[in-house]
């Protein structure tokens, strides 16, 4: 197991240093000078470009450049939003549970219906069920979910009027943050009605955002599931006797869940993309609209810092799942 | 000597007459598989729709798609009250009919789909022949870079290209094609190294075929089938992240009747015209699922594990 570990590490610090390359190239890359990019400012007098090459060090080989750079991270220094003149780090740090209370809903929603869905079908292969189920998943898998998320808006918030338009909680509550988490924030503060406008709140992103998730999740489920109960232990199980139910849930789940757990993994990436839609639609206060404002404010520092944070955060996702995936099946490991 | 060449080009001969009906087999054996398959023929007749919409868009448009009527500003589809049967879907905020955006629409969104996967498809399978052939180092560096392009999310990685090239649709698509290119590399290199030390690439190799002969002639051919399946997904994918990078208005800039930008357009009315969203994004739905539904025929088609079944 440590063996695998450490192959699994040593796959990921190239990985990583390619990332922290693209970061570092990015400011580089956009058109025009970087100086004034990160600067913020038009119309730098000569004095200060020179002040500020210095600064940031533009006037330093590429090479040097970007050691200084992995330095820098290697010491949690992601840089300087322009706009607000904070640590990107520490914005990240602010808005990061947003999006991880919206994706941890979302990743529950879809297991909890995309499983049993996925079993459901498998099971009654080939029935009216299984046509229905996999026909939404399909639906579901294409959609394209800004649209979506417009339209439960229309439905919901604009002739309904059940749920908010956006935002995390009502203005007519205000507390501190605790756990970053409004669902948990909410229910601490006492405050009456503050946990059920978190919640009317949350619903519609969740929805959204667990839209692809729970299609791929049933579709895998159902077809890790046909090729497990094809297996001669499941006919074995069968053929003994045990109840249907017994053979289902014990025999063939257990090694048929082994696929879904890494395909639940692999769709981090997905919702993280997912928040950057979702968030935008609903005014979501996280990192996937924090980054896209960035862009648009041209606050490239933040994009910079934002899409190291982010890779970053998706390949230690990505570790873990692949040391789960070790841990459940032993062939894996060698 | 004269025997033996008699031979082979006799048993040459024979190889001709068997191979030329096997390969017209294994078209009709595959429309076979796929026609079995309800929703793939259901995808295939509505793409089919879709391109002959594209195609013939000036023939069917009732109107130019660009001409604003400062008489009809968002006049509803022609059943609802206040509707008008020269607008059978309504007009958008500009008084722009939106059937007419709709069928121009078509032609942006296919055109997206075919040149982002032939694009990275190309670039894909290059690489990935590269990789998988040559092994050693060159296949380690070209497979960590595809790691590094893999662990951005493929639309952040997008809408940042974009901020770096200039918003535009011509740049939306060479992002969208470099983020997606991965998936071909990996697939190709996979089944190269599969297929290599196979006999008859082998024997092809004794038989002195060059580098190239051996990559593109011998062994591509017979990696073909995860890559159509991969490239009709791209296909649909292409369509769904141009299309959200037109909503994020990075993609395609209005007054382009691109169906992500027109969504994005219409967001302000979603509370006052529903039908502005509603048609937009409903096509992008319908030609994604179309075309995913033909993906899954062709995966079950070509793929010879679950024939059996």
């Amino acid at each position: 197991m440590l063996r695998f570990l450490l192959q699994k590490l040593g796959l990921l610090i190239p990985t990583f240093i390619g990332v922290s390359i693209i970061a570092f190239a990015f400011i580089r890359l956009l058109p025009g000078d970087p100086i004034t990019l990160l600067a913020g400012e038009r119309g730098v007098s000569a004095e200060r470009y020179e002040q500020l090459q210095a600064t940031y060090g533009f006037d330093k080989p590429i090479v040097v450049q970007y050691f200084d750079y992995l330095g820098n991270i290697l010491q949690g220094d992601f840089g300087t939003s322009i706009v607000t003149k904070r640590p990107v780090l520490e914005e990240f740090m602010t808005l990061f549970p947003a999006t991880l209370e919206l994706s941890i809903c979302a990743i529950i929603l879809a297991t909890a219906i995309g499983i049993p869905a996925g079993i459901f079908a498998a099971v009654r292969r080939g029935s009216f069920f299984d046509q229905s189920i996999m026909g939404v998943a399909l639906v579901g898998y294409s959609m394209p979910i800004f649209w979506w998320g417009l339209l439960l808006i229309i439905l919901f918030s604009g002739i309904l009027q059940w749920t908010p338009v956006s935002g995390r909680i009502s203005l007519l509550y205000f507390f501190q943050p605790v756990t970053g988490f409004m669902l948990i924030d909410s229910l601490l503060s006492g405050q009456a009605g503050a946990f059920k406008s978190a919640v009317s709140h949350l619903i519609l992103p969740t929805v959204v955002l667990a839209t692809i998730p729970l299609a791929v999740i049933a579709r895998q489920t159902r077809s890790a599931m046909l090729e497990v109960l094809s297996e001669d232990y499941v006919r074995t199980a069968r053929s003994k006797g045990l109840a249907p139910m017994r053979v289902i849930g014990l025999h063939a789940l257990r090694n048929a869940l082994i696929p879904v757990v890494t395909t639940i993994g692999l769709q981090v990436g997905v919702l993280l993309a997912g928040a950057i839609l979702t968030e935008t639609i609903f005014s979501w206060p996280g990192i996937g609209k924090w980054m896209v404002d960035s862009v648009f404010k041209r606050d490239y520092s933040v994009v910079q810092g934002g899409l190291l944070l982010i890779a970053g955060m998706i390949m230690l996702v990505n570790l873990v799942v692949d040391l789960v995936y070790g841990l459940i099946n032993p062939r894996i490991r060698r | 000597m004269t025997d033996t060449s008699q031979i082979v080009e006799e048993d040459l001969e024979h190889l001709e007459e068997t191979v030329g009906p096997a390969r017209r087999g294994r078209l009709s054996e595959f429309w076979y598989y796929f026609s079995q398959n309800k929703g793939a023929v259901i995808g295939l007749v509505v793409f089919t729709i879709v391109v002959l919409v594209a195609v013939f868009a000036p023939l069917i448009a009732p109107h130019n798609p660009s001409i604003q009527n400062r008489d009809a500003f968002l006049v509803p589809p022609f059943w609802m009250e206040g509707g008008n049967s020269a607008y059978v879907l309504g007009t958008d905020a500009v008084g722009r009919d939106i059937l007419s955006r709709l069928i121009f629409g078509a032609r942006f969104s296919l055109f997206i789909g075919l040149f982002v996967v032939v694009l990275a498809m190309s670039v894909g399978i290059l690489v990935g022949l590269i990789a998988g052939y040559a092994r050693g180092w060159v296949d380690t560096v070209i497979m960590r870079i595809m790691d590094v392009i893999l662990a951005f999310p493929s639309l952040l990685l997008a809408l940042v290209l974009v901020a770096i090239l200039g918003p535009g649709l011509l740049n939306a698509m060479v992002a969208i094609a470099l983020v997606l290119q991965p998936h071909f590399v990996r697939l190709t290199r996979a089944s190269v190294m599969a297929e290599r030390t196979r006999e008859y690439v082998i024997s092809s190799r004794v038989a002195g075929a060059g580098v190239f002969r051996l990559m593109f002639i011998t062994i591509l051919p017979n990696c073909m089938a995860p890559l159509i399946v991969q490239a009709t997904l791209s296909f649909s994918n292409a369509i769904l992240d141009a299309a959200a990078l037109g909503f994020l208005g990075m993609g395609a800039q209005p007054p382009t009747p691109e169906w992500g930008t027109m969504l994005a357009e219409a967001r302000e009315f979603i509370l006052r015209a529903w039908w502005v969203v509603t048609f937009p994004g409903l096509a992008i739905l319908v030609t994604v699922l179309a075309i995913n539904l033909m993906g899954d025929g062709m995966r079950d088609a070509l793929d010879p594990r679950l024939k059996k079944s």
